[in-house]
């Protein structure tokens, strides 16, 4: 543990480590998505209430997760910065926040259109709905708040409290739809638990879940890399990169 | 298949304004995740070469050399 925050301190370490794992998750990513994007829109038997409309989970379900976790990410990167000084953690964070926000506007916007055939309306304000636009809002805050400040330090400051103080939503949205009983259902698909859907249902949802995690992996590593040589291009290794293929 | 014709997938039984509507919006979120990913990397690449290459040739002809300002990143610490 302590020896791998140590190499974390070395951006170097870190460029060239995630030079060799990003093709695997790049590979993950498209394979995952992929299948689970022909399987779940074609394969899957349509549901016996809602039809075929309920094919839209397999965007909503994985966008609304990835939503959430890239939001504790961010809260972690941003703690495991202020106390280590781990400017890796500090940039990965950066780069986090737009796909979160992007995630979250999917899972609002799939399931406003979902609400339409599904529950009659495209919007109510339920408790996950409304903790979910929260969450949008919380992105766009910790975004703006970068742009802020023009000392990068004070800015990466600001950003990690906020992400910090703002992950005390998610357990909100987790448990909204447990307290507040209203619109949304309560979780039909957990990793751990046993499944409320046939498997020919629930297989091609894992499989888009898991395709999401790995899509999050593969482009935080790349960004990452491309931030790594926008803030330490001072470094002579960084200016030795130059010139070599990209 | 859960579905006899293409004409049927792509109706989704009535429901193709809302299926095709989410799945495409995620589908343009995520490639334009992968495009933005992409011209990043090559801008900076490329403003790397620049550099690298204008400090060259200020380094071959000291006289032409004016002060470059440096960006530390802002940070204060150099952990």
């Amino acid at each position: 543990m302590w020896a791998f925050i140590n190499k974390l301190r070395s951006p170097k370490w870190f460029y060239a480590i995630s030079a060799r794992l990003q093709p695997w998750f790049w590979a993950a990513a498209l394979l995952l998505i992929g299948t689970g994007t022909i399987w779940g829109l074609a394969f899957a038997p349509a549901d016996y209430q809602q039809g075929n409309s309920f094919r839209i989970i397999y965007v909503h379900v994985p966008a609304a997760f990835l939503a959430q976790s890239i939001f504790v990410s961010m809260a972690i990167t941003g703690l495991v910065f202020m106390v280590w000084k781990i400017k890796i953690c500090d940039m990965a964070a950066a780069m986090m926040a737009p796909l979160g926000a992007a995630m979250t506007f999917i899972a609002l916007f799939s399931g406003a259109v979902w609400g339409v055939p599904t529950w009659g309306t495209w919007w109510m304000w339920d408790a996950r709905l409304t903790s979910m636009l929260i969450l949008l809002f919380l992105y766009l805050g910790v975004i703006a708040l970068r742009g802020a400040f023009t000392s990068r330090d004070s800015a990466s400051r600001a950003a990690s409290v906020l992400a910090m103080v703002g992950v005390i939503n998610i357990p909100i949205i987790k448990y909204s739809v447990d307290w507040w009983y209203t619109l949304h259902q309560p979780a039909t698909f957990t990793i751990t638990g046993r499944a409320a859907m046939p498997m020919e249902m629930w297989a091609p949802l894992l499989i888009m879940v898991l395709g999401f995690y790995s899509f999050f992996i593969a482009l935080t590593l790349t960004r990452v890399r491309s931030e790594i040589l926008r803030r330490e291009s001072n470094k002579h290794w960084v200016r030795e990169l130059a010139g070599e293929t990209r | 298949m859960a579905f006899d014709t293409l004409q049927e997938f792509f109706a989704m039984g009535g429901h193709a304004p809302y299926v095709w509507s989410a799945w495409g919006l995620t589908a343009a979120l995520l490639l334009g995740c992968v495009l933005h990913a992409r011209a990043e990397r090559r801008q900076l690449l490329r403003q790397l070469e620049r550099r690298v290459r204008r400090e060259g040739r200020l380094a071959a002809d000291p006289a032409r050399a004016t002060p470059i300002q440096h960006d530390s990143g802002g940070y204060t610490n150099d952990a």
